[in-house]
């Protein structure tokens, strides 16, 4: 285990929203994805995991999700939001949109409080403020073969969000959108969750994306995965394209860099 | 899209449906003129002048006869498409169900019906063996295909409805039918057909026994009279039934596709 230096988190923050406790995960072929993993997340951090492939960070993410056990560790709730049903902790955006085609956007942003066989009335201005929270409030009638890459993944957080989860788990969002795309959302994403007050754990493997968004940057490394080390993320919200630009942002994307590179060369053979 | 190649497709679409009618027409024109050229013998082969004719002059006999293949037809295919859904759907709900039964299933299937169909004639009262038939020939397809479609669900989907705490039966009715759909109507769509095919195989059989009165009958009972004319008649009945319950059951298709699936959608210009 590397030594973490700590994040200047504040006070209030100390305890975790949801913590991983010396997690290992040994897949059924024998593949160790994880080792001695130990990951808190605090209430209001925007975390990244940044990491190779093979690094584990998405089958972290989804143990978070309670969608893959933990071969070996615990998974721990300890703050007070644990009152909440499971069901209404966690929205999960993958990384297709990964939406029913059948369905229409509004249907498709509707499903989790269906689920939950919430009331209808109070489910259609629930599902309407999620749309309109992410701009598509006019397409609530398109089916999404309709949409572009872009609104898909729209529809996507906005089903995500339409529960109003304590913890936002986004497993490389954006990976598959162009450029231009990727920055519109990335900024789009950080009003959201500055307006929406909620924590994500941001999976991706991209430097400049982690810095960007984040307030903390968990770099991890491959073989067996765990966390290498981490970066805190100190410049200020809200962020823009002056920060995209600035030389902090360059001083800080390089530090992460270098770090990656670290953890690439300490995590064995690729 | 450019004007020219507009005109092209518009060509193109013309040709499609130009072409085949034109190789029908010049197709029995020269049966028509060989029929007379040769003078044939309306009992060896007769014209399509004269075929048309029967059609006209025993329309009452012959569309009674259509009536009841295509009720059982139908009754058969409903049979199919009941049976093979929910089949599929217990399988996919019960491993030890899909276990015990899917090889008789398959054993149901892989048997030819022709050589079936007399056992279900001492078994059954007459329609009740008609309708059988069309119903073990048409089933098979449904339940492999609804089957198929039932495990083809996107790994994902289902990941978010596990998160979302989702039942069984949310799973089932909200997820797994839904993706089954495409699956389970390009499953009807042959069994449509088949469905048909078990109706004649059926009534052929039954025919030989002297009883029924379906289409597949009549062309039996023409045979034995050699009344060559009346056969030629109510084949050209039976495949006009079988085309326009192809095309029913693909226009159904389409409208149940058309706003979300690859298969149904138009193409982009």
């Amino acid at each position: 285990m590397q030594s973490i230096p700590m994040p200047p988190a504040t006070a209030s923050h100390s305890t975790p929203l949801v913590a991983l406790r010396d997690v290992d995960k040994t897949f059924a072929n024998g593949t160790l994805a994880l080792q001695g993993l130990d990951l808190a997340v605090r209430e209001g951090e925007f975390v990244s995991l940044l990491g190779p492939s093979g690094c584990g960070k998405s089958t972290a993410l989804r143990i978070i999700a309670g969608l893959s056990e933990a071969t070996r560790g615990a998974v721990e709730w300890p703050a007070a939001k644990t009152e909440l049903a499971k069901e209404n902790r966690i929205g999960f955006v993958f990384q297709e949109p990964t939406l029913m085609p059948w369905a229409s956007v509004a249907n498709n942003v509707l499903l989790p409080l269906r689920l939950q066989a919430a009331a209808a009335d109070e489910s259609a201005a629930r599902v309407e403020a999620a749309l309109g929270r992410v701009g598509l409030e006019k397409f609530s009638r398109a089916y999404p073969r309709e949409l572009s890459g872009g609104m898909r993944m729209r529809v996507s957080i906005a089903r995500a969000l339409v529960t109003e989860p304590a913890l936002l788990l986004m497993d490389e969002p954006f990976a598959a959108l162009d450029e231009i795309t990727r920055f519109k959302l990335n900024n789009d994403l950080l009003q959201l969750w500055q307006a929406v007050c909620t924590t994500v754990v941001f999976v991706t493997h991209s430097v400049f994306e982690s810095v960007y968004l984040s307030s903390r940057v968990v770099v991890m490394a491959a073989r067996p995965g765990r966390v290498f080390t981490e970066l805190a993320i100190d410049a200020p919200y809200p962020r823009d394209q002056n920060f995209r630009t600035s030389a902090e942002y360059a001083a800080l994307c390089r530090r992460a860099s270098d770090a990656l590179a670290q953890g690439m060369a300490a995590g064995g053979e690729p | 899209m450019t004007p020219d190649r507009f005109t092209r497709e518009r060509r193109d679409r013309a040709l499609r449906i130009a072409l085949p009618i034109v190789v029908l027409v010049l197709g029995l024109a020269i049966w028509e003129l060989a029929v007379r050229i040769g003078n044939i013998q309306p009992y060896v082969l007769p014209g399509p002048g004269l075929i048309l004719q029967t059609l006209i002059a025993d329309w009452a006999l012959l569309s009674q006869s259509l009536l009841v293949t295509l009720a059982t037809t139908v009754e058969g295919f409903l049979l199919a498409a009941v049976g093979g859904v929910g089949l599929a759907v217990l399988f996919n709900q019960s491993r030890l169900v899909e276990y015990s039964l899917y090889p008789y299933a398959v054993i149901l299937q892989v048997t030819p019906i022709v050589a079936i169909a007399p056992l279900l004639l001492i078994y059954l009262p007459q329609p009740l063996a008609v309708l059988a038939c069309a119903w073990i020939v048409a089933f098979f397809p449904v339940l492999a295909n609804t089957t198929l479609g039932l495990n083809s669900v996107d790994r994902n989907l289902a990941d978010l409805f596990a998160l979302y705490g989702a039942s069984r039966g949310q799973i089932l009715w909200n997820l797994k039918l839904p993706s089954a759909l495409p699956y389970m109507l390009g499953g009807l769509r042959i069994a449509g057909g088949l469905s048909l095919i078990g109706a004649v195989v059926a009534e052929i059989a039954a025919g030989s026994a002297g009883a029924g009165s379906g289409l597949a009958y009549r062309i039996a009972e023409s045979g034995y009279r050699l009344n060559i004319p009346r056969m030629f008649a109510a084949l050209v009945l039976l495949s006009v039934a079988g085309i326009a319950i192809f095309y029913l059951l693909t226009l159904v298709n389409y409208l149940a596709l058309r706003r979300w699936h690859e298969s149904a959608l138009e193409q982009d210009q």
